[in-house]
Formats: structure tokens, sequence, C-alpha cells
């Protein structure tokens, strides 16, 4: 098939393939945005010789939601629900970056009870985006069995999402402010059960797979990125990590009380698709610490902040007093107004920087929300590091630069 | 022998049975596939049609009777169609030279329990078994479909790599044995196991065997997360469901020819006393080997297609070399 059968023009393509597409010498190859190892609706227009990649053009944009202009009509805690849907597999991540970003802008403090329940729900999180990550990544290698041992563990951390904010996915549990409410009595009993056991469960992934040598022979050596290129990209995250640099938002700029727990950046040298699994599969341990410490000391109190000018009285106050009910009222109807100013607060998600750009302009509503997304961002090295590598490996260099196409296409 | 009518009568009622006995136990070994993986997998596994789910596969086979048979517009459609038939034709007939029992005593005939002793065996099952490579690559040439083309280049690729292997793979029980019936094999097997004296021998032979009916790891030409569907991408219904069979008809007979080779066949105690007992025996190796299949497929990653050639030929076939070489010379030394 020539350049001119498929749907996008000869020019618009011409400068991204090689001469020899256009004689027919290499194979163009649509992989997407149907496909199944593409984890979403990514597409890739691969221009192949063989099956070695010569050329590979992502192509995005197939689940744009209009999340980010979508946010601007609604008020600060209204817009809340809309960030869960951007990354699916760490919607309490999105949560905390879009509370922390409306309490910078607006100033508002969060109770210590609160700020602990976050990270314990966000390295949850984090854990649960891994498992998805492990799984997919380990079914695209066609180790079948893997994806079903995450998925298993990964509905204990949902089952635990779903006693607090009664949603699996989609919780909306942290507000600014605070939290939408206090964990129930069963919360404390079943983390705990979850962080004991769970470490048995890596050393079974490692099992699997660390020594495995079809693994071995499928991850290491391939998409190889350097530190410099990596910063280069503006990769963040496990990519970044996987080739030698400690950057953690969690450490370099803490947020919610990080800087209180004491663990490690994990990082790999060798840049590989090899090194970037280690470095996740050591956070599934890092992660697990956190939660630990965070449990050790979880302050009691409220989990919500007083400050009635922003945060809606609870129903009890509604009979009692006028001043509830016109809060009440104001809240609900109007908004919250925010201050006319432009802030950025990053927080390091499950892929990496996942920042929040919100601005105010005086009135209840956002005038700008902008996310910088991990995924985003990571997949542009994908061209890059995909090139002269074979098709099989492409599929394993996607699955190890963990993009979500939520988080993509926003 | 006398060729009369009533012989006549026992191979058509053979054939049928045999048959009758590889298409059922297909569908059964997708069963047997789905419920173990799903064991491995920590899942239930089919369970809603039938007690257990026992009738999942006649559930499996209805649906795709009643799929729509689509053919790309710009497929060759003759090729097309002959692709299916040519994958999965081979797999049945490889059965015929596999004995599965000895004589048995039936309505006072003396009825042997396999199709064609036919001294020749070995490579017949060599000749046979490659053919439906054919049916592959042809498959994804006919598709016009770029995935599918992929699939048939690597199944080629794939073919030219084990094939030398698994062919040498045989010639270790043939020199034991000293015939290359499958009949003779067995009956040299009475007493021990070749497996014995032929481990590595066994051990390349089931690798190449799971590159040849393309298990996993090995199951290239059709690398789900790299082709979608590989060769078969553009089949539906009952023409896709070919494929399938083919797939599973060649696993139980190659397991069979495994089991054979090196298990022993139909032998097991007390086989001479009772004959019946040969069949079940057998069935129950082949079933485990079918397991062991499973077993991988649930646990292994895919090998690329560039390693599965360097491990063809830079591993399998030295081993296999050597491990001919090393037969024969302790054949000659100890003067067997």
């Amino acid at each position: 098939m020539t350049i001119s059968q498929l749907e996008i023009t000869h020019d618009e393509l011409k400068h991204l393939v090689s001469e020899r597409a256009q004689t027919g010498e290499t194979l163009l190859l649509n992989m997407g945005p149907q496909h199944p190892s593409t984890h979403g609706v990514l597409r890739l227009l691969l221009e192949l010789d063989g099956e070695i990649v010569v050329n590979c053009i992502p192509d995005i944009g197939f689940l744009h939601t209009g999340i980010e202009k979508n946010m601007e009509a609604k008020t600060y805690e209204k817009a809340e629900v809309m960030t869960d849907r951007l990354d699916y597999l760490n919607t309490m991540g999105n949560n905390l970056a879009y509370c922390l970003a409306v309490e910078k802008l607006v100033d508002l403090d969060v109770p210590e009870r609160a700020q602990a329940i976050r990270v314990i729900f966000a390295e949850l999180q984090r854990i649960a985006s891994h498992l998805v990550w492990l799984g997919t990544h380990a079914l695209d290698l066609a180790a079948m069995s893997m994806f079903f041992y995450c998925l298993n563990q990964r509905e204990r951390i949902l089952d635990i999402m779903e006693m607090c904010a009664g949603q699996r996915m989609m919780t909306t549990y942290f507000r600014p402010g605070g939290l939408w409410r206090d964990v129930p009595a069963e919360f404390v009993p079943a983390v705990r059960a979850f962080i004991d056991s769970f470490p048995a469960e890596v050393d079974l992934y490692e099992g699997l797979l660390d020594k495995n040598p079809i693994f071995l022979d499928r991850t290491k050596g391939i998409g190889i990125y350097t530190a410099e290129e990596g910063i280069a990209w503006g990769i963040t995250g496990p990519s970044l990590r996987g080739s030698g640099i400690a950057y953690d938002l969690r450490k370099e700029e803490p947020y919610s009380g990080y800087e209180q727990y004491d663990f490690e950046v994990c990082t790999e040298d060798a840049g590989d698709v090899y090194a970037r699994y280690r470095v996740r599969m050591r956070e599934f341990r890092e992660s697990l610490k956190i939660v630990r410490q965070a449990l050790d000391k979880l302050p009691g109190g409220a989990v919500r902040s007083n400050n009635r000018k922003f945060v809606p009285p609870p129903r009890a106050e509604l009979g009692e007093s006028m001043e509830a009910v016109i809060h009440h009222f104001k809240l609900w109807t109007e908004g919250f107004p925010a201050p006319k100013n432009s802030i950025y607060m990053p927080v390091e998600s499950p892929r990496g920087e996942l920042g929040v750009l919100l601005e105010g302009d005086g009135g209840p509503k956002p005038y700008r929300c902008h996310w910088r997304t991990p995924s985003f961002v990571n997949l542009q090295i994908l061209p890059k590091i995909s090139k002269g590598c074979y098709v099989a490996d492409l599929v394993a260099i996607i699955g190890s630069i963990d993009i979500v196409l939520g988080d993509t296409d926003r | 022998m006398v060729i009369d009518w009533v012989l006549v009568l026992e191979w058509v009622v053979k054939s049928i049975l045999l048959v009758f006995i590889l298409l059922t136990g297909f569908a059964y070994t997708t069963f047997y596939e789905r419920k173990l993986a799903a064991l491995i997998q920590l899942r239930i596994g089919p369970n809603r049609a039938g007690p257990g789910g026992w009738l999942q596969p006649a559930a499996d086979g209805v649906k795709l009777i009643f799929k729509e048979e689509f053919t790309p517009a710009e497929a060759y459609k003759f090729v097309f169609v002959l692709a299916p038939i040519i994958t999965v034709v081979p797999a049945i007939v490889i059965m015929a030279v596999v004995p599965w029992g000895d004589m048995v005593n039936l309505f006072g005939r003396m009825v042997p329990l396999y199709l064609a002793d036919i001294n020749v065996a070995v490579l017949y099952i060599l000749s046979v078994a490659s053919v439906s490579v054919y049916g592959i690559v042809l498959a994804g040439w006919a598709s016009n479909n770029k995935y599918a083309m992929l699939g048939g280049l690597r199944s080629s690729a794939q073919m030219l790599s084990y094939e030398l292997a698994l062919g040498l793979a045989f010639i270790g029980p043939i020199l034991i044995a000293g015939s290359m019936s499958l009949m003779d094999i067995v009956e040299a097997q009475r007493n021990v196991w070749f497996i014995v004296y032929q481990p590595l021998g066994a051990i390349i032979f089931y690798i190449a065997m799971l590159a040849e009916v393309n298990r996993a790891p090995f199951d290239m030409p059709e690398a789900e997360q790299e082709l979608t569907a590989g060769y078969h991408t553009e089949y539906s219904g009952m023409k896709f469901s070919l494929f399938f069979m083919g797939e599973y008809i060649k696993m139980a007979a190659v397991s069979g020819i495994f089991a054979s080779l090196f298990l022993g066949g139909f032998r097991g105690p007390f086989v001479d006393q009772l004959p019946g007992l040969g069949p079940l025996y057998f069935f129950l190796k082949i079933v485990a080997s079918l397991g062991v299949m499973i077993w991988i497929r649930a646990t292994m990653p895919r090998l690329r297609y560039d390693r599965l050639m360097a491990f063809g030929w830079k591993v399998l076939l030295p081993l296999a070399l050597l491990n001919v070489l090393v037969t024969a010379v302790v054949i000659v030394a100890l003067g067997l």
C-alpha cells in the first residue's frame, strides 16, 4: 500500500517517513488506535523494514475529552469530579494535585489528619497504578498470568477506596480543604492487612519475571535513553529514574507532609526497559513503607478545614446557625471566589510530574486550568527510542514508559 | 494379510472413530486449556454453559458456525479459503501412523488399534507436519492485511529455525529402536522409556514441537500483543475455527508423537494382559503433555522472532547434532 491510500495525505506525511516509504520499499503499518498493546487509543504509524521499525509516528487525540476547557465552566469545587477522568489509573492522585492547587490558589489550610490520609491514598493509588502497569506490561510480552495476579491485588486497593469514598475508581474523595468525610473504622485494619500481605506478592512477581531468561532477553538493552536525553525530553517519574536521575517531587518539593516520611528514591542506571521495570518494582516497597509510617502516626482530629468561606458547613450546623445556612447556600450555588492569580502545583504521579496550572480571575470559576501530564510528555521520546527496534520491542517500550491515554489527551 | 470387506470396514470405522475423537477432543482441549489456565491464574474459567461449564465447547462451536464469514475485499479468495484447509488436514492425518494400542480381540477378530503401521512413519510425520505451515503462510499472504502478512513471514522464519532440530530429535529413538515405524519404537520401550536414554533429545523435541504448533513461547505468527492476531486477523466464523482446530488437534497429535517416541506410547503396566488399557495410558500421556504446554503458555513471556531463529540455529541444532552423535557412538560402542 502506498501512502496515498492512507487517510492522511501524502504531503502531511512526507517529512515524517523515509524516502523508501514512497517507493513501497518499506511498509507503512497503522498500529492502533484499536490495538491490544497501545494501552488505550494511541495510534502509531510505523514504517517497517521487515520487522524493524524505521520510523514511528505517534498520533494522539483519540481520547480527547476537553476536560481542561470544561473545567473553566464549573466552580472550583464542582470541577473536581472531572479530574478523576483524566488519568483513570491515578484518580486519587489527580484529585490530590487539583485540591493542592486550589488550596494554594485560595490559601486554604488542610488538617493534619487529612494530609496523612491523603498520603496513604496517594501511595495506595501509586501501587494500584503500578500494578496495572506491571500486569499490562507483562501481558504485552505475553506473560499472561501476571495480569491476573496484579489485577487481583489491585482489586483489594479498589475495595479500600470503595469503603471510604463509595466509589472504586472515580472517587473525588479529596476535596479542597481536606477530605469529603473521615475514613470508616475498618479503614486502618484493611490497609494494614493489605500492606502486610502485599510484600509477598511483590516477591512472587519478581520471582516470575526477574530471572526469567525470556523476560530479560525482551527487556534488557531495549529502548535506551540516557539521563541527559531524558532531561532534555522532559521525562519525569520512574521513566527518568530508570536512567539514573533521582528526581522525585515527593523529595524535591514535598507536599501534603511527604517530608515527614522516610523513603528512598529508587533509581537504576541502565536506562532500558528492564531498568524502568526495576524502578517501579522497587517503588512498590517504598510506597508500602510510606503507607506504614503514615498509618503509624495517623493523627486524630478533623479531616476538613474549618474555613467556612471555602468549606461547606456540616449538615448538623444548618439547623442551628443562620451563618451556616448562608455559607451553604453561597458555596453550593455560586461557589467560592479565587483571587486573580496564577499558580502551578506539581505532584509526583505514578507516571511522573503531574502539574496543575490554575489561574483565578476573582470569580468562582477558574479562568484557566491546564494540566501538565506525564503521559503526554513522556510519550514524546517514543519515536526516538523505537528507531531500529523490532515490532515486538516497540510493544515492550510502550509498556515501559507507562502511558495512560486519558492522561495524554485530556 | 488378506484384504476382505471386513478389513475395509474395520479401516473405515477406525478412521471415522479417529477423526471423531480428534474433532471432539479438539473442543475439549480448548476447554482443558481454559480451565487449567484459569486455575494457574487464580480465576474460575468457563462455568456457565452446562454443569461445570462442560458444554462451553459446544456453545463456542455453535457461535462460530453462526458467525458471519467475512472475506476482505482484496483478498485472494481461492487461497484465502484453501489456507485453513491446508492447516487442519495435516493435523488430522498425522495421527494415522501413531499407534494408540496393541492388538485387541473384537468379535472374534484380532483388530490392531492403529490405522497404519508404515515403516517410514517418522518421515511421514515430518513431511505432513510441515505442510500445515503453508496454510499459515498462505493465510497471511492471501488476507491482504499487513498484520497477517507479518504473521505469515514470521511463520516461515520460525519453520526454518526449528524443523532441523525437530528432525534430528527423531533420530535418537530411531537409532535405539532400529526402526522408523512408531509401532516398533513403542515396542522397543517395553521396559524402559526412551526419555531415560534420550533426556536431551526429549527436551529438544518438546521445544521444537512447541514451535511446530505455534504455542507460547513461540506463538509469534499470531502474537496477539504485537500483530493483533497475526495470520488469522482477517478470518472469522468457521474459517477461523479451522485454524483454531488445526492448532489444537496438532497439539494433541504432536503430544501423541512425543508420547510414542519418548514416553512409551500406549505401553504401561498390565497392557499385555489387558490390551484395552493401551488407549487409556496413551490418552493420559497426551493429557499430561498438553497440560505442560498449557502451563508453559500461562507462565512464559514470548520470545522475539529473531531470538527464536538464533535459538534454533545456535542452540537447538548443535545440541541435537551432539545428541545424535553421542547416541550413535554409544550404540556402536556397545554393539547394540
